[in-house]
Formats: C-alpha cells, sequence, structure tokens
C-alpha cells in the first residue's frame, strides 16, 4: 500500500502503541476524523471512543478515553489517559462499571443525594465504548 | 558488668534486627526498581504533554483562563508530597522540613498558609501542627494510580478557582539518583505561562515550528488540556516521591545493617572477654582449692 506513518499511543503507564501504519481514523470532539501519511499539522481533542488504525491488511481497534493528538512531520501522537487494543479491553470490569454506572444514573433521576451526573456518565460512556469495541452486545 | 547470659541475648536480638533491616533493604531495592520503572513509562507522556501544551500556550491567549489568572497573593496552598510510611531515614522530616522553612517565610511577608497532603507521614505532622489543612490523601502511596492524581489535582484546583487560595506550591522528593532525593518546590498554580514557554523554545530549536490545525479552537483545547495538565503534574511529583522513597529506605536500611553488624562485633569481644574472665575465675578457685587440700 502506500506511505506509511508513524502511530504512537501514550499513556501515562505505559507506550501502548509504536507502529507504522496505513490510516488512522480517531474520534475528535467535532467528530470522527481521518489521518494518513503527510498530513498537515494538527492538534485535536479526542473524545471517548473508537480509534482504528489500518496496517497493511490489518485492522486494530481501540479505545480511548480523555485524550489529545498531535500530528506533524509524519507522526502521530496520541495522548490519552487510557488507552487499550480491543484483544486488551478487561470485559468483566467494563460490564461491572456499566452496572455502576447504570445504578448511579438512576440514583441521580431518583434526586437522592448529590452525584455528580456529568461523571456517571462519561463513566457510562466509557463502559460502552470498551464492551462495542470488545466485540460484546451491550 | 553484665553477665554471661544478657550479653548473649543482646547478641541475639540484634541478629534478629540485622535479618530484618537486610530484608527491607532488599524489599526497598526491588520495589525501587518497579517505582524508577514507572516514572520512566510516565516520561514520554509527561514530556510531550508539556510540548503541546507549550505549543498551545503560544497561540491562545492564556489571560483568558482561570487557572492561570494571576491575584494578588493573600494565601497560599503548600501541596505536601510525603511517603505513607517511615523507616526510611530522614526522608520524610527533609520534605516536611522544606515545607516549614517556606511556609514561615511566607508569614513573614504577611501571607497566610495552608496545607493539603498526600502521603500518611506529611498529613499526620502538618494535622498536629498549627496550620490549616485543607486536604488530604494517604494510603495510596503504595499503588500510585492517575485518578489518585486526578482527586488531588481537582481539589486544588477547585480551592484556587474559588479564591480560598491564591497560589499553589509543589512540595515533593525530587529523584535525583539512587544516592540523592532532594525536597523540591515547584508552583502549581496559577499555572506561569513563562515555565510553558520554555518547552517551547526547546522544542523548536531544531526545526521551523509547524503551523497546526486546532480541532476545535487553541482555546477550547488548552481549556480542557489545563485541568489535565494539573494531574500530570502531581502524579509526576507522586511517582518522583515514591522512588526517592524506596532509595532513601534502601540506603537506611544498609546504613542500619551495618551498625548492627558493628554493634554485634563489640558485643562478641566483650562477651568473649567476660567468658574468659569467668573460667579464668574458675581456675583460680580450683587451684586455690587443691593447694588448700594438699595443706
Amino acid at each position: 500500500m502506500a506511505e506509511k506513518f508513524r502511530l504512537e499511543v501514550v499513556t501515562p503507564s505505559r507506550l501502548v502503541v509504536s507502529d507504522e501504519v496505513d490510516l488512522v481514523t480517531a474520534p475528535g470532539t467535532d467528530g470522527d476524523f481521518g489521518v494518513m501519511a503527510n498530513h498537515a499539522p494538527l492538534l485535536a481533542s479526542l473524545r471517548i471512543g473508537r480509534m482504528t488504525y489500518y496496517k497493511d491488511n490489518e485492522t486494530v481497534n481501540m479505545a480511548v478515553s480523555g485524550g489529545f493528538c498531535e500530528v506533524s512531520n509524519n507522526r502521530m501522537t496520541v495522548l490519552a489517559e487510557a488507552a487499550e487494543r480491543s484483544d486488551e479491553i478487561d470485559v468483566e470490569r467494563a460490564l461491572r462499571a456499566k452496572e455502576r454506572a447504570e445504578r448511579r444514573l438512576q440514583e441521580a433521576e431518583a434526586g437522592r443525594e448529590k452525584i455528580d451526573i456529568a461523571r456517571a456518565q462519561a463513566a457510562m460512556t466509557r463502559a460502552l465504548t470498551r464492551l462495542k469495541i470488545a466485540g460484546q452486545e451491550v | 558488668m553484665p553477665s554471661l547470659r544478657d550479653i548473649q541475648l543482646k547478641i541475639q536480638g540484634i541478629k534478629k534486627t540485622e535479618q530484618i533491616t537486610k530484608a527491607m533493604n532488599m524489599v526497598a531495592a526491588a520495589k525501587l526498581r518497579g517505582a524508577q520503572e514507572r516514572m520512566e513509562q510516565f516520561r514520554p507522556y509527561a514530556e510531550k504533554f508539556a510540548s503541546v501544551m507549550g505549543v498551545l500556550s503560544g497561540s491562545a491567549n492564556p489571560n483568558a483562563f482561570p487557572l492561570m489568572e494571576i491575584r494578588d497573593v493573600k494565601k497560599v496552598l503548600l501541596l505536601v508530597v510525603t511517603s505513607d510510611r517511615g523507616l526510611c531515614g530522614a526522608f520524610n522530616a527533609n520534605i516536611i522540613n522544606a515545607a516549614e522553612k517556606m511556609a514561615a517565610s511566607l508569614k513573614e511577608e504577611g501571607k497566610e498558609v495552608a496545607f493539603a497532603c498526600i502521603g500518611r507521614k506529611g498529613a499526620s505532622y502538618f494535622q498536629r501542627s498549627e496550620y490549616e489543612v485543607l486536604y488530604s490523601s494517604v494510603d495510596i502511596m503504595g499503588n500510585v494510580q492517575m485518578f489518585n492524581a486526578r482527586q488531588a489535582g481537582k481539589e486544588v484546583s477547585n480551592l484556587f478557582l474559588e479564591g480560598e487560595v491564591d497560589q499553589v506550591q509543589l512540595v515533593y522528593g525530587r529523584f535525583v539518583n539512587v544516592v540523592t532525593q532532594k525536597p523540591t518546590l515547584k508552583q502549581l498554580l496559577p499555572i506561569a505561562s513563562e515555565g510553558l514557554g520554555e518547552v517551547e523554545e526547546e522544542e523548536e530549536s531544531g526545526e521551523a515550528k509547524p503551523v497546526y490545525i486546532y480541532e476545535p479552537s487553541p482555546e477550547e483545547i488548552l481549556g480542557t488540556l489545563m485541568p489535565l495538565y494539573i494531574n500530570v503534574q502531581i502524579m509526576h511529583s507522586m511517582l518522583e516521591t515514591v522512588a526517592s522513597e524506596q532509595a532513601a529506605r534502601m540506603t537506611a536500611m544498609d546504613n542500619a545493617s551495618r551498625a548492627c553488624k558493628d554493634m554485634i562485633e563489640t558485643l562478641t569481644l566483650s562477651y568473649n572477654k567476660a567468658r574468659q574472665a569467668a573460667i579464668t575465675s574458675e581456675l583460680m578457685d580450683i587451684v586455690g582449692g587443691a593447694e588448700a587440700l594438699k595443706g
């Protein structure tokens, strides 16, 4: 295939991906976008969602949350608070997180105590994204 | 003069202490390796983050952000990062001293001082002191996670944004190398734009500054990144403190083991002396008795 470029995905705890890839699609705050080789310098913040990269005939899905990315000099760096490849996702944990978030949202609806709704919703989105990317029925 | 039995008991006791300090030394060495590794792994993230912040603050108007607002300083919050456990030499005492010195000099300038503590040692010390402790988080240094930093970051940011404090200084044990740990002060809030600029210049020296496409606007990106930047800073200081703690403990326990060895040596010497004295006096008795019988 065509020219490749370098993709690096970094989280506070580890380097998740460092690879030469053909195409990356990322979930920007203002909508998904794709990056290919020789892209113009770009700084974009990311929302919680699915990031996909294509390499030769391989397609890898990832769940990212709380991050942003920088593209310059044929190099894309994604900085995220959490990022996992689809085969690394802990489904059990995501299911638990989903249940917890559901419970909190219900409690918030019932008007009980002060619950950080935004936070619960973010947790919900994170859990659902992980499950979806791991190929689970939600 | 202590009896033979006393000395023997003492030697046994010290031998047991030595075993413990030796074990702690080895455990600290193993943990230090882990802590250093985590620090290394965090570094690329922190560096990239800082350079992006530098690029951004160059193109957005930094004065528009509440986290960068420079106010008349009436009250300063010292965020002190210490370890949860003791037995690591003067490590925590050094950090606490540095923080107290800072507090005293601020007081002299007529500013109020409050504390926020991460780590049990600092927390319990400052809660007993005359100062006000606005936030403390203990028992997390064993396994530092990003959400610990996020929590602390949120707390101090809120204190700053609500106008409770006008400045936040970070005090932590910087890891210089295995034998040197240095209590270090760093300004956390308001975020200093000069500090960010420096990174940018270093970054630029090699190549021309690329013109970025921003999505969304640089202001918006900067707005979302700033709270994260605080977290990154706190996380960094926590990781450094953890590594420093283990390094300090390793040295302290090494010294303790050596002291034990010295003590055992001197005690063994006096034990042998006492034993010989006892034998001599017994011999004298026997000889004396035999002489008397002969007569």
